[in-house]
């Protein structure tokens, strides 16, 4: 056997995609070479190669003829290194250096400034000397998107800081060169105004890196989940293979305390595995032949063999990395608002600065240029439309961040806020609120008889309650009988014929609609559902020969969860295709405000609108295959998922483990995160809408204030810092 | 009142409608997009519209030049992208649109704008 090899090659610097895929192919026509796979997000090109038959340089050559640039060869025994951290750690380097220099300077031409031991002049050309620095290295990236921005006839914080600083600055040089050029007025300088705010500026928005980080971590901390490599065997042997080969069908050896590297279900082995990072379940679930397993899981006490069934972006893993962060990028409904503002808030916080110069200077009190001057300037200063841009998106990459974290994925910004007015919850009955998994407790009439009866129509199904039958069917060793003409009788059961007979199956709806008489058995029907359970009546040729109940036990989370949601002022529902009394019993263990019984599957969605009729914000808790358009006709539609479906298009809400608790969580995360938007727009607009008219003078006839330049960069440095400390405290959000 | 007062308050009334004509009054050049286009981003987006065909993918290719931090990200919220921009790097985004429509996209913090009009 050849030895194969796998080379990573990075493709930084690739002008065009399409010429990227057209050196794909290039690769693939080597002859030692036996797989090629391009990554156009990450750049980079995999190639498995013979090693005897081909090298690195001979595929780097080959890179340099089709693309014209120098490919690198990524070594994988490393750690690869995060591009981006790596330019936002080199990027807060830059800034507290410039931070330090900017302190250091403004502190020296404070202290100069106001203690004057050389004539006045002297002084100012001094002071002078030591602001450039400040305004042109520490600074200058105000002036340079300044004036970026002007090419363009756009304006944002930066223009608005270039311009206040800027004026301080080059009025306090012009004063300095010709001290009497501007008349009687007092030839005062506002050296320490320029380099001060510059600085506080620089500092604000040195904190706000660091804090952004923190507050975008949730996709990092996902992606870091991933494993590295996987243990395949091929060929009959053990490989440690790099994820990126790994195809769908490989086999794929899991030992005690490994990760698992992709999604895929288990052929043989048993073991318990750790899911807690993808779907937030706590407790270590069972597994064994035939069971799905979820990649970047924790492999805990066995060791077992599975097939790999879903690779690269198909993966759990992958998916819920990209629904975050298509979540955290969208927009919620309640920034329109706020867009509208930010919009034009720049361009009208300049006018409002010329506005205060003006009527300063011709109303003013003397030295009226001085008053008009340093007003116009705070102005500039203290608006501060960043801390608006900030308010909304900044909680929302937190409270989706969070929800990840417990298995809670939330689809969009407007799904967040919606689940936030949810007054009432429709829960289905089975597979939510119960396990799903029903099995028969009573039989009535002859067993053998009602049973191989029940079993010849339901063994070609896979209804939950089927199952029941079937497997309660199979333990006795029934015979099947054959059964032909089958009909499904949609919220009522089948009908079909068997040994020449006419046999139904199903609840008392489908008996009466054929004019079967229950007779002897009617009592014990309505005794058996009573006790919660389902009943399903066997009938022969027109007579009932038996009758069949199932129960489907309530999860243990249910009544927790309802109990949690009553708290929060939430009505809660079943709705069920159950009848009435067998609903009612399971209602009443759960604790449920109201049952909705008797409803076929195709109703759901008229049941959910008829609440939504009065004026009822409906949330609907389905599993998201049968339930769909009752989720989608729901204000918000909460899918149970299985921890192997992430993105279930019709819901909102998609909760990765089959845990209720996590239906009140939702509800209160979302609470919290919209609160949380609502103080920092409220901080934010509060702030502008507050100190912008001190800044220019409005209190000055009452009471005589003014706003110091100084203290206004120093307030609109820490405004936007403050938005996203705020959003931070998201970050302590416990389910319970 | 004195004369230089007068000459402040014309020039300031001046001033004002310079700005209001300077920010609000520009006008935006639409470029059709076949394929694929280079967006850079330098004090805004240029070009600032775009026209794609619907149902066609289209690679938006953004090569930030700008080193403000405003416009570190850019953000298309119907279509679900929020993506860092890396300094004088291009940084490629391919988007689908299914529907007819205007579809904006702005810095991470909505402080410069472009728009993707989706055409038959
Ligand atoms: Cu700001």
């Amino acid at each position: 056997m050849t030895h194969q090899i796998s080379l990573k090659l990075n493709l930084h610097g690739a002008d065009s995609a399409s010429a990227a895929s057209s050196l794909e192919s290039v690769i693939r026509d080597i002859p030692a070479v036996s797989n090629v796979s391009l990554n156009p997000i990450t750049e980079t090109l995999v190639i498995a190669y013979d090693d005897e038959r081909g090298n690195p340089e001979m595929f780097i050559t080959r890179v340099r003829a089709v693309l014209g640039i120098d490919a690198t060869v990524v070594n994988e025994e490393e750690p690869a290194h995060d591009h981006e951290q790596m330019l936002r750690e080199s990027e807060l380097r830059a800034l507290r250096q410039k931070v330090v220099i900017g302190a250091v300077l403004s502190a020296a031409i404070v202290a100069g400034a106001f203690t004057p031991i050389l004539p006045t002049q002297w002084a100012n050309i001094i002071l002078w000397g030591m602001t450039t620095p400040v305004v042109a290295y520490v600074g200058g990236q105000f002036f340079i998107s300044c004036w970026r921005g002007l090419r363009h006839r756009n304006a944002n914080m930066d223009t608005l800081v270039a311009v206040g600083t800027g004026a301080a600055y080059g009025y306090s040089a012009l004063i300095t060169l010709a001290p009497g050029v501007l008349g009687a007025v007092e030839a005062q300088t506002y050296f320490d105004v320029a380099a001060v705010v510059i600085t506080l500026v620089m500092l604000g928005k040195y904190f706000e890196a660091r804090a952004k980080t923190s507050a975008n971590d949730a996709i990092r901390r996902l992606l870091a989940l991933g494993a590295k490599t996987a243990r395949v065997l091929r060929d009959g042997a053990e490989v440690d293979l790099p994820l990126e080969q790994v195809v769908a069908g490989d086999l794929i050896l899991v030992r005690p305390g490994e990760k698992i590297p992709v999604d895929g279900d288990v052929l043989d082995g048993a073991s318990t595995v750790d899911q807690s990072m993808v779907t937030g379940e706590s407790i270590p679930v069972e597994k064994g032949p035939g069971d799905p397993v979820i990649g970047a899981t924790i492999n805990k006490t066995g060791a077992f063999r599975f097939r790999a069934t879903k690779v690269g972006q198909d993966t759990v893993l992958a998916q819920i990395v990209r629904l975050v962060s298509e979540a955290q990028s969208s927009k919620a409904p309640i920034q329109r608002l706020v867009d509208q503002v930010t919009a034009v808030f720049t361009p009208v916080v300049i006018m409002l600065a010329i506005a205060t110069f003006t009527v300063w200077y011709v109303f003013g009190p003397q030295p009226s240029a001085s008053y008009a001057f340093v007003n116009a300037v705070a102005v500039l200063v203290i608006a501060c439309p960043c801390a608006m841009g900030l308010a909304t998106p900044t909680s929302i990459m937190v409270g989706t961040g969070k929800g990840a974290q417990y298995g809670i994925l939330i689809k969009d910004a407007e799904s967040l806020e919606r689940a936030e007015r949810v007054q009432a919850i429709i829960f289905d009955k089975t597979g939510t609120l119960t396990a799903g998994k029903p099995v028969v407790t009573d039989l009535r009439g002859n067993e053998t008889q009602v049973l191989s009866l029940a079993y010849a129509l339901e063994k070609q199904s896979e209804h939950a309650l089927a199952e029941a039958i079937n497997s309660r069917a199979r333990q006795l060793h029934i015979a099947a009988l054959d059964a032909s003409n089958f009909e499904a009788v949609a919220g009522r059961g089948v009908r079909a014929t068997v040994n020449g007979q006419t046999v139904l199956l199903g609840n008392r709806a489908l008996m009466d609609e054929n004019s079967v008489p229950l007779g002897e058995f009617a009592p014990a029907l309505a005794e058996l559902q009573t006790g919660g359970k389902t009943v399903m009546a066997v009938a022969a040729d027109g007579k009932t020969v038996g009758l069949i109940a199932v129960i489907d036990e309530p999860k243990p989370s249910a009544s927790e969860a309802i109990a949690a949601l009553k708290k929060m002022h939430v009505r809660t529902l079943m709705i069920t295709g159950d009848n009435l009394s067998t609903a009612q019993a399971i209602g009443r263990q759960v604790g449920i405000d109201q049952v909705v019984a008797n409803v076929l599957p195709q109703d759901k969605e008229q049941h959910v609108r008829a609440l939504q009729q009065e004026r009822m914000v409906v949330a609907m808790v389905g599993d998201g295959i049968n339930d769909a358009p009752a989720l989608a006709a729901s204000d918000l539609g909460i899918a149970m998922g299985t921890g192997t479906d992430v993105a279930i298009e019709a819901a909102g809400v998609t909760l990765m483990n089959g845990d209720l608790r996590s239906v009140p969580a939702t509800i209160r995360l979302s609470r919290a995160t919209m609160s949380n938007i609502r103080e920092n727009l409220f901080w934010a607009f509060g702030y502008n809408i507050a100190l912008i008219p001190v800044a220019m003078g409005v209190l000055y006839p009452f009471f005589g204030w003014l706003m110091n330049p100084i203290l206004a960069g120093g307030a609109m440095a820490f405004s936007s810092l403050s938005v996203i400390l705020n959003a931070l405290r998201l970050r302590r959000f416990k389910v319970s | 009142m004195s004369v230089d007062k007068i000459a402040v308050g014309i020039g300031g009334v001046a001033a004002l409608l310079f700005i209001a004509w300077f920010f609000f009054g520009k006008r935006q050049t639409v470029v059709a997009v076949e394929s694929r286009v280079r967006i850079t981003v330098d004090g805004g987006y240029t070009p600032e519209a775009i026209t794609i065909k619907r149902g066609r993918t289209v690679r938006l290719e953004f090569l930030r030049k700008d080193a403000s931090s405003c416009l570190e990200e850019v953000v298309l919220p119907e279509l679900g992208v929020r993506r860092h921009l890396a300094l004088n790097e291009t940084t490629p985004i391919d988007i689908t649109a299914d529907r007819v429509g205007e579809f904006a996209f702005s810095c991470g913090m909505n402080m410069y704008h472009g728009k993707i009009i989706v055409v038959e």
